[in-house]
């Protein structure tokens, strides 16, 4: 394929992506506001919001630092998009395979990092005390969830022998029985639960939950900024979800089964939200050095010999 | 803009905060606030006002609507998705949390609330206002980003209401803020609010809903009243 | 109550002693021996616990009445003393080396009727209300209704249907109520 039509498709997978991640929110919104006996917002509400901000006549800017937080989360999001390969139709370099190559396990781990780093930094700029205490906890709370899920990553990679995630994904086709859920029960398992600090909800939701600080990190930012970055969240939740079911459930051949999965994997975050409450940043930081931890570990072990 | 045009700007607006400064209000600002010497760690000396500094020394300034299609559409994106901030003023907040349980609720009309007036853009001021409250609202009502609705809740901010002979609330609200939607009754009921919100949603799609801009055409008046109430100022004259 | 109000008219002079139930008993001291008689009864008699302290303006009689209302929780009874000072500049004698909590009563005090207790811990602070400087708001001839005219750009055309203005308009059609219509009768 040209490079043109590569980047034609990578674009209209893109603008899939963020609807359907737009849409998936607004879902589970609405399942949330459906459990608490609420009718809940409109499904055409995440739009709207967008559209709003986006509208807003005066802004305020603290300097040049300060774009750097929406810029790099949305350059974040668009990063593992572009590097993840969505759509598995048994051709390396197909219509959905973006611009994957053999090394983009590292990468996309990179990349999930990429976006706080760049809010810390927009944060710290705007001046506000209570964004800096909001990123200084979600830097913290993120790199404790990077422990188990970089062991669990490693402990897969180290089992099929490849760093690409292309080849990751081909080794799961052919059966249920080939996914790494089952064949590498102890990685699996392990990113299963740090699954549920990286989506951010409860009981891990304590850097943007609006009742704490202000709204955390994103105390100052207002309208065009505002909507980049929720934009760069939507894109993000899909690409987190994708990047597990790639990893762990057998990736997808087709659009309606990437639907399908990655709605599947954030519900089971949500899932556990709406029933427990929110930790403190300690608590939830020595939850990750224990059970997940160990997790992470085992499976290590179970294929370093 | 480039660093030469700040540093202008900065010098320009530091000498006309002087002047505003050493005619008024010298008595009220605090000990960290005053106009002070820095010495920066090349050696040099800065001069500093805290109170003025970055844009604070600015005017609000009218931002016309673009008009034409373009406009209606967005006016339909406002009033589909309205940002109240969680700031409750008076005793009339008591009024807010019914509206988020299932019996009325106001999330199927696109209304949320906020927690910081930078992403919000309605701020219902709810019953009676205290001079020191009035304070700490003109401040958060300035920083918010224009277009910004006011709903005013209860016959305190109309004419008084009960407290009209009281020597610290005020009595007429639209003298100091410009108010876009009225809602009687002491205390409104919940449904009431929620068709303060529907009149609100159809202004705006009117286009009427415009009074950020009435603000700043009649800064100074209102900042005469403001000031004629509240006699410890010690804040900009403008907070963005 | 009636052994410990002998015991204090042996030591202090009590002017007006009122019963008021068989655990609620007020009595007047002069201004001087008054910090005097609360230490006695805190220390000697038990009565340890401070409820409030407050201010009732008597202005025909040109007096204000301080009250200290103190509480004994062993014997569960209740004992008030009050103290008459003088409405042109007043000033007591502060009680924070008694119990630290009355600073706020104090400061409350010199914001609303004036009095000042030397020596109160951020006594020259206001209290509530911000960049007042008009006179103590709660003395009776302050006349607020007058201030919030003057001060606050009433909107006017005010009717009220309060009931207990109807009857009394209707009963008593020709009496002064408020301070205003007091100061114009005279």
């Amino acid at each position: 394929m040209s490079i043109y039509a590569k980047l034609a498709y990578s674009f209209i997978g893109l603008m899939i992506v963020l609807n359907w991640g737009m849409l998936m929110g607004a879902t589970m919104r609405k399942i949330g506001a459906r459990m608490a006996g609420r009718h809940g917002i409109p499904f055409k509400q995440p739009w709207l919001n967008l559209l709003k901000n986006i509208s807003t006549r005066t802004i305020i800017t603290h300097g040049v630092m300060y774009y750097i937080g929406p810029v790099f989360r949305l350059t974040g999001g668009i990063g593992i998009f572009l590097f993840m390969p969505v759509i598995f139709t048994g051709d390396p370099n197909g219509l959905w395979t973006n611009f994957s190559f053999s090394g983009d396990l590292i990468l996309i781990l990179y990349f999930q990092v990429f976006g706080m780093l760049g809010m810390a930094l927009g944060a710290g700029e705007g001046g506000h005390p209570y964004s800096a205490m909001g990123i200084a906890r979600g830097l913290a709370q993120h790199a404790a969830v990077e422990l188990p899920l970089t062991l669990a990553i490693l402990s897969i990679a180290i089992q099929y022998d490849t760093f690409s995630v292309y080849k990751i994904v081909e080794a799961q086709q052919g059966g249920i029985m080939n996914w790494v859920l089952f064949t590498n029960p102890f990685a699996a398992a392990a990113i299963i639960l740090s699954m549920l600090g990286a989506l951010g909800h409860s009981p891990f939701n304590l850097v943007k939950a609006p009742n704490e600080i202000l709204i955390g990190p994103a105390t100052e930012y207002e309208g065009t900024y505002l909507g980049f970055m929720m934009s760069a969240g939507a894109i993000l939740h899909v690409m987190e979800a994708v990047l597990f079911m790639n990893l762990v459930f057998g990736g997808a051949t087709s659009w309606i089964e990437l639907i399908v999965k990655s709605f599947l994997i954030y519900f089971w975050s949500v899932f556990v939200g709406m029933v427990f409450p929110r930790f403190k940043i300690e608590q939830s930081i020595t939850w990750f050095f224990k059970v997940p931890f160990a997790l992470g570990v085992l499976a290590i072990l179970m294929y370093s010999f | 803009m480039s660093e030469l045009d700040l540093n202008d700007k900065m010098s320009e607006m530091l000498a006309k905060s002087e002047a505003n400064v050493e005619n008024s209000e010298k008595t009220f600002v605090r000990p960290e606030d005053e106009i002070r010497e820095v010495v920066a760690p090349d050696g040099s000396i800065i001069k500093v006002n805290p109170l003025y500094d970055y844009f604070s020394g600015e005017r609000p300034q009218e931002e016309k609507p673009r008009g034409g299609i373009v406009e209606k559409f967005l006016n339909w994106a406002r009033a589909e998705s309205i940002w109240v901030l969680g700031f409750g003023t008076g005793c009339g907040s008591i009024e807010i949390p019914p509206l988020v349980t299932p019996r009325f609720d106001m999330f199927r009309y696109g209304v949320q609330m906020r927690p910081t007036p930078r992403q919000s853009n309605a701020f219902i001021i709810s019953g009676y206002l205290s001079v020191k409250t009035l304070k700490r609202v003109i401040r958060t009502y300035e920083q918010m980003p224009s277009p910004k609705y006011i709903l005013a809740l209860g016959s305190c901010t109309i004419n008084g209401g009960m407290y009209y002979d009281s020597y610290s609330t005020i009595n007429r609200l639209d003298k100091y803020i410009p108010v876009d939607v009225y809602i009687a009754g002491c205390m409104p009921r919940p449904e009431a609010l929620l068709h303060g919100f529907v009149k609100l949603k159809q202004l705006i799609k009117e286009g009427k809903a415009e009074k950020a801009n009435e603000y700043a055409r009649n800064f100074d008046e209102y900042k005469a009243n403001q000031k004629k109430i509240i006699k410890d100022w010690n804040m900009p004259d403008y907070n963005w | 109550m009636k052994e410990l109000i002998e015991k204090l008219s042996s030591k202090y002079e009590l002017q007006e002693v009122t019963y008021q139930r068989n655990n609620l008993v007020f009595a007047a001291i002069n201004k001087d021996s008054a910090i005097d008689a609360v230490t006695y009864l805190r220390d000697y008699e038990g009565y340890t616990h401070l409820v409030m302290m407050s201010c009732v303006d008597w202005i025909e009689e040109g007096k204000l009445q301080l009250l200290y209302l103190l509480n004994s929780p062993s014997q569960k009874n209740d004992i008030g003393i009050r103290v008459y000072i003088e409405r042109e500049n007043p000033e007591m004698v502060s009680a924070h080396h008694l119990w630290k909590s009355i600073w706020t009563y104090q400061r409350e005090l010199r914001e609303a009727f004036g009095i000042n207790f030397p020596g109160s811990p951020r006594i020259e602070e206001n209290f509530v209300v911000e960049g007042w400087d008009d006179m103590p708001h709660m003395l009776r001839d302050f006349d607020t209704h007058e201030y919030a005219e003057k001060t606050y750009f009433p909107r006017g055309n005010r009717k009220t249907n309060d009931p207990a203005e109807y009857m009394r308009a209707k009963l008593y059609p020709n009496q002064p109520v408020t301070a205003k219509q007091r100061k114009d009768d005279k």
